[in-house]
């Protein structure tokens, strides 16, 4: 029997968060974590989370488990449980709506600053505008990011400050447009995020490529940030 | 673009250099001293090193490096610790106060080293 | 329940995936006051989970590419009741919407040219079926729905659309007139209810993929668009379309892109044979999905399928070498490792046909604009009422839909619903109102349920509900087990009605929503059941083992579904593009 241990809070009822027990039987199969939440769910139809794709690219399901953020759906038991214990909790460092559900207003508020879309300040030719495949590699490891807020949650410099410090998943989208080159605003982009904060409460401690469910790398991707201020200072 | 900040440097970019900067010749100076104290001292030698000018500068330099890290540092450390956010309107209060010691107790380390290099 | 909170806009749009967010961004650009109401964050709704692209003659694979090859390509295979001149309309307006998303920064993948890498999907032809494999849609790598879907709120963000982010749309308000005034929707965060008013009431909630057991929809995918629509009393069109998409993960039910075997792959039995080759000597692999679904479980039906049980067939990617699989199909590897615990470039992927795509849906014209039909079976618009996307049928997809064609249905007639309604605004569509009666219409459901004691639970009713369908509505289809899930549906109706919401609570309740999502997938459920028994033919995705072959002399037509008597009339398909010649109905051979 797994021993499942569920973070629970409705602020209607509840004074203050309090932990479920539930022992599940996964019937020895190598269940993702969504199921056996599923499973639960349907016996206690109180348990509040959020879910959609349960494929691993809608970005629904980030939660912490056993310790680690990562998706739900595609975080398969054998990978997460050890000594038959299952400790699922929400996201860390957002407030929390109820249960496992997080109020991501702070994380989508920092997305919306980097102005993530496509700036050109020509008019658009009659057909597409031509890149070429080595331009369009460039943001490879960049584009794929699902929002899913685990690399955000797991980076202290964002549970400190966040809403002044970007955070990795912002700052990914920020440089997926830097780095597209069929965008023209690079000067405008760089000149809003050299203050102390926004790129810079980046300590390079890597817990987000430690826990991106796509295998992404933000450190990386504000590190190219950094020395693009740094280029544009010189 | 976050404008509501209390740090000594003008930008986010000009902080980090200069953190890194300084961290180098820290560095460096602790590593001069770590070889001269690894090739045996006495009183007569270190005195006559820290006679020359050379010398004087270089520690001077490490110790105005040391101001300006543990500046920043500090100011980063308080603004991610001692914030409105973590501890309510006090946080604000408790960080600036906290600031003004930590300028004061480098400003004197700094006029206390120059008395050191200089005044004997 | 008292009076509650009104909101007004010119448009309204219930759902944020592709469809809604290219409706909004249409009327966000217009300055008119436009908000979007969406159960999940828009970048979370099922667009995302799109693959392989969306096909569009933009002429870079093959300079020398024709819409009207697509056109044809499309009429055929919608098994001709698709209509011509929204088909006409979706294939000729195509590039230029194509190249809007790329204006907008979608992030497709480029030839050597600069140009949007097409790559062939099923169905595909150049010169109307004469000229060999076309390559034809337009891809992000493996990832094309992401990009697409993240572009537009991306786009819409820049436009200061207004979002309501996890709101979710109960019921349609409806006034005296017959008119769609607005709809009721809960925050599902406090529990508010309010009575969103509007101008014009576009629905873009997406598929319901969900009423099956096997399905490669998102859980959210539980046909609330059509639900609400029912319960007001409109029809729908075709809703016993359902395709089965031939590559499903095996288990999983996880959607492994058609751009598989558009790259090169191809399916085997369980002697290794690639047994598409019997089936469409042509074509092969790339045939239209129903009939490659078809020959799928007829090898496992006559004991060729792979694993233990014999209940699936093998997809072979291997060949095509890593770099190809690691560059063009990237999530495919991923998803395969997950889920079928299989390294794509090594060993082959277990697939099996699953519920993937509802070709029915709320009748529309190529604005948007719903319709019913009048007493004379006269179309008939419903003032107020529109709806784009795959809750839509328009109809493009007629019988069966080909691969790449939803997401640019979502595009071209987002933005086509988007244009007509504002300049529908600008000639000045009036605000109707709603009295205190229609909205309390609108309210009943939640307020019953709300109020509900002593029934039975949701999850276990679902679960019922999906077996049914599985069981009785799959790929194959025949008149007794037909009527025998008739009667089991019409034995759950009641219990799902009363069915028990014991949480109470406003804050994020899940289970309310998850109740209210049930009656939705039934009435969507009960509808295909209906309308398939009553179609008896075998036409595109509806096939019958008793009514083995197409009857264009009774059935080239759409089939409207009325909920009020449960009959299904029969709806004149269009056969009058604007300016091409008609494409009659021939045999559909690949």
């Amino acid at each position: 029997m797994l021993q499942v241990s569920l973070y629970r809070y409705n602020p209607e009822t509840d004074q203050e968060p309090w932990t479920q027990e539930v022992e599940f039987d996964s019937g020895g199969k190598d269940l993702m974590v969504l199921d056996v939440m599923e499973q639960i769910k349907a016996q206690d139809p109180t348990l509040a989370f959020r879910r959609s794709c349960r494929e691993g690219v809608c970005g629904s399901d980030g939660v912490n488990i056993n310790g680690k953020n990562g998706l739900a759906c595609i975080t398969a038991l054998s990978e997460t449980v050890r000594d038959n214990k299952l400790v699922i909790r929400p996201l860390p460092g957002l407030p929390v709506v109820r249960d496992l559900v997080v109020d991501m207003s702070m994380f989508y508020d920092q997305y919306e600053k980097v102005e993530p879309y496509l700036q050109n300040s020509s008019a658009p030719p009659a057909i597409e505008r031509l890149q070429s495949p080595e331009e369009r590699a460039k943001l490879d490891g960049l584009y794929e990011c699902i929002l899913c807020a685990c690399c955000s949650t797991s980076c202290p410099s964002f549970w400190w400050n966040p809403d002044r410090f970007i955070g990795p998943a912002g700052l990914l989208q920020s440089y997926r447009f830097l780095a597209d080159s069929r965008d023209t605003a690079t000067e405008q982009r760089l000149s809003k995020l050299d203050d102390p904060y926004s790129v810079f409460r980046c300590h390079g401690i890597q817990n987000c490529v430690g826990v991106c469910p796509k295998g992404l790398n933000p450190t990386k991707a504000i590190g190219h940030i950094r020395n693009l201020l740094l280029e544009r200072a010189i | 673009m976050v404008t509501a900040i209390t740090t000594m440097g003008r930008s986010g970019l000009s902080d980090w250099l200069m953190q890194r900067v300084s961290a180098v010749i820290l560095l460096a100076y602790f590593l001069f001293i770590a070889w001269v104290v690894g090739n045996g001292v006495d009183y007569d030698s270190w005195k006559m090193l820290f006679s020359q000018t050379w010398m004087r500068i270089f520690s001077l330099g490490a110790l105005l490096s040391l101001a300006v890290h543990a500046w920043i540092g500090m100011w980063v450390v308080l603004s991610d610790y001692v914030t409105a956010r973590l501890l309510g309107a006090a946080g604000n209060v408790l960080r600036f106060v906290l600031q003004v010691g930590c300028a004061i107790t480098l400003f004197t380390y700094v006029v206390w080293g120059i008395q050191i290099l200089w005044g004997y | 329940m008292g009076s509650i909170r009104t909101i007004s806009f010119d448009g309204v749009i219930v759902g944020g995936g592709g469809a809604g967010m290219r409706a909004a961004l249409q009327l966000a650009q217009s300055g008119f006051k436009t908000a979007v109401i969406t159960k999940v964050f828009p970048t979370r709704s099922h667009t995302v989970s799109a693959q392989g692209g969306i096909t569009c003659a933009i002429a870079s694979d093959d300079p020398n590419d024709d819409w009207r090859w697509h056109m044809y390509d499309t009429v055929k295979g919608s098994d001709y009741i698709g209509d011509q001149d929204a088909i006409e309309y979706m294939c000729s307006v195509g590039p230029e919407a194509v190249y809007e998303l790329e204006h907008m920064g979608m992030p497709f993948s480029r030839t050597e040219e600069g140009r949007i890498y097409q790559r062939p999907f099923g169905g595909q032809s150049k010169n109307f079926g004469e000229g060999g494999q076309a390559a034809r849609t337009c891809a992000a790598a493996d990832r094309t729905g992401h990009a697409l879907l993240h572009t537009l709120y991306q786009g819409n963000m820049k436009n200061n659309t207004v979002f309501f982010n996890e709101w979710y749309a109960t019921d349609i308000v409806k006034n005296a007139d017959g008119a769609v005034v607005g709809v009721i929707a809960i925050c599902m965060e406090t529990g508010e209810t309010v009575y969103v008013k509007s101008r014009a009431t576009v629905f873009a909630t997406g598929g319901a993929g969900r009423i099956y057991a096997s399905t490669t929809n998102a859980h959210i995918n539980t046909g609330d668009g059509v639900g609400m629509s029912l319960r007001a009393g409109f029809p729908v069109q075709d809703i016993e379309m359902w395709q089965f998409h031939p590559t499903g993960i095996h288990g999983a039910g996880v959607l492994v892109t058609e751009g598989c075997r558009g790259e090169g792959g191809y399916l085997i039995n369980k002697d290794g044979e690639r047994f598409m080759e019997r089936y469409a000597p042509n074509a092969k692999d790339l045939a239209g999905r129903d009939v490659v679904a078809r020959s799928m479980v007829k090898e496992i039906l006559e004991g060729r399928g792979c694993g233990p049980d014999g209940d699936h067939v093998l997809l072979k990617l291997d060949h095509l070498g890593e770099d190809v699989l690691l560059s063009r199909l990237p999530g495919i590897c991923e998803l395969s490792e997950t889920f079928a615990h299989v390294d794509p470039t090594k060993e082959p992927v277990p697939v099996v046909p699953t519920c993937h795509y509802m070709m029915g849906g709320i009748p529309t014209n190529v604005n948007g604009q719903a319709l019913t039909l009048d007493a004379q079976g006269n179309d008939q618009i419903i003032p107020g009422f529109y709806a784009v996307g795959e809750v839509a049928c328009v109809s493009v997809h007629g019988a069966n839909r080909l691969g790449g064609n939803s997401l640019l249905d979502l595009v071209v007639f987002g933005r086509a619903s988007g244009l007509f309604i504002e300049n529908a605004l600008r000639d000045g569509i009036v605000m109707r109102d709603a009295s205190d009666s229609d909205i309390e219409q609108g309210m009943s459901r939640l307020d019953k349920l709300n109020n509900s004691t002593g029934g039975e639970n949701v999850a276990g009713l679902k679960k019922e509900l999906q077996n049914i369908m599985q069981n009785h509505f799959g790929v194959f289809r025949n008149a007794e087990f037909m009527q025998q899930g008739i009667e089991k549906l019409a034995e759950l109706r009641s219990r799902i009605d009363n069915a028990e919401l014991s949480d109470k609570s406003q804050a994020y309740n899940t289970a309310r929503i998850e109740a209210l999502e049930l009656h939705n997938l039934f009435e969507v459920a009960e509808a295909t059941a209906i309308t398939a028994e009553e179609r008896k033919e075998s036409r595109g995705a509806h096939a019958r083992d008793d009514y083995q072959e197409r009857d264009d002399e009774n059935w080239l037509c759409h089939s409207l579904y009325s909920p009020g008597d449960k009959q299904v009339a029969k709806r004149a398909v269009n056969f009058e593009p604007k300016t091409v010649d008609t494409f009659a109905p021939k045999a559909r051979v690949y």
